[in-house]
């Protein structure tokens, strides 16, 4: 599956079926601090992710006051 | 994962309520955090004329969203800071959500309207670039909402933004600031009153209901704010929140509840010491006669030559590895 990495923006791409779980677990992305998104939906940590998906793994920490 | 309400498809599981949600029933769960903060801390009226301080990020843009969808009767302030690309790309996504639901926004831009911006401030005056960025905002937000007869000023912090400066001001024992960090401050000498309904909403949750609602935000971080001490409180406490889902909340909503009354009579203490800045008039803590820190700001900064945002990160970068190189010997 193809997968979009924010700040900075990039792609990379992983071999196989994926939990969402287990692909943050894999990127050592805290879960807290991420939302994944498919086809602009939500996906939840459960949810199985196919080969041929588009993922964008979005992070949500802002640092300004 | 099934939601917890209806039993259908959930789009997010909510560790820290032990829940998963379908978006409807996230956005009423987000709808009811929102509107328990604003009755419990009694932070709005429907009534009231409300600005809404806005950055283009997502929490300004949800809460702004949530308030006009609660009812409210809100405007937006956008402040635009001069930081290169990342200030002109904000603005956009800023005009862009105001545009479509038509509402109503002002811009202020320190460039044109002052004769700086962040980089520069920081350069002229020394200061941490977050920190000039922070007083010029306060600022031109105050001014703007006395200007225009509103009635309150909104802010986008959440609970993770909260729960990270009570960190930071835990570990230091800031207790004037501690006795400060409360979710209303009212109207006073000038000031006006500022609220942040978002305190029982996590940033993954604003990220989330911005998803859900269709709202195109600036996911970019501020190249100036990336990797500054903030943001590592903000790492630490999700370090913890993943072993112990919950504890960002126990921590601020519990200070709220049982140590702010405790440290209320610090807070009042050297609140009447204010004066008006003899340059704009709004109010300051200094002596008789004074001038603002922000008219000082503006002074300096204005008489120097422009600074680019690279100029700033390059700076940034020589004295982190400095600083990396020094703990290494």
């Amino acid at each position: 599956m193809k997968v979009i990495l924010r700040n900075p923006r990039r792609e990379i791409e992983i071999e196989g079926r994926r939990r969402v779980h287990g692909l943050l677990a894999e990127l050592g992305l805290p879960r807290e601090s991420h939302l994944v998104i498919r086809n602009g939906t939500l996906v939840p940590g459960d949810e199985e992710l196919d080969k041929d998906d588009v993922i964008e793994i979005r992070p949500v920490i802002s640092g300004g006051m | 994962m099934k939601c917890r309400t209806c039993r259908g498809p959930a789009i997010i599981d909510l560790p820290r309520h032990n829940a998963n949600f379908c978006a409807e029933h996230f956005l009423q769960m987000c709808r009811r955090q929102v509107e328990k903060a604003i009755h419990d801390h009694q932070m709005l009226n429907k009534s009231d004329r409300i600005l809404v301080a806005v950055s283009g990020g997502k929490d300004s843009l949800a809460v702004w969203d949530m308030l006009i969808d609660l009812g409210y009767q809100a405007d937006g302030l956008y402040v635009a800071l001069g930081i290169g690309e990342y200030s002109e790309e904000s603005r956009g996504y800023t005009e862009r959500f105001a545009d479509e639901r038509g509402l109503k926004l002002t811009v202020v831009s320190l460039r044109d309207d002052y004769g700086y911006d962040i980089p520069t401030a920081s350069r002229a005056t020394g200061r941490v670039p977050c920190s000039a960025c922070g007083m010029s905002k306060r600022h031109l937000f105050d001014k703007a909402a006395i200007d225009g007869g509103y009635d309150v000023v909104v802010t986008g912090h959440n609970l993770d933004d909260e729960a990270a400066v009570l960190f930071g001001n835990a570990l230091r024992w800031e207790v004037e600031y501690l006795a400060r960090q409360l979710p209303v401050l009212p109207s006073r000498h000038g000031f006006p009153k500022k609220v942040k309904p978002l305190i029982r909403l996590s940033e993954r949750e604003m990220a989330a209901w911005c998803v859900v609602r269709g709202i195109d935000y600036i996911v970019d971080e501020c190249p100036i704010a990336a990797g500054n001490k903030h943001i590592g409180f903000k790492e630490a406490l999700n370090a913890l929140e993943e072993k112990s889902p919950g504890t960002k909340a126990s921590y601020y909503l519990g200070f709220l509840d049982r140590m702010a009354p405790v440290l209320a009579g610090i807070g009042a203490s050297g609140a009447d010491s204010v004066t008006a800045c003899t340059r704009c008039g709004a109010p300051t803590g200094g002596e008789e006669g004074s001038v603002c820190a922000f008219c000082r700001l503006v002074e300096r900064s204005a008489a120097h030559e422009p600074v680019s945002v690279e100029l700033i990160l390059k700076k940034s970068r020589s004295q982190k590895r400095a600083q990396s190189e020094v703990a290494q010997s």
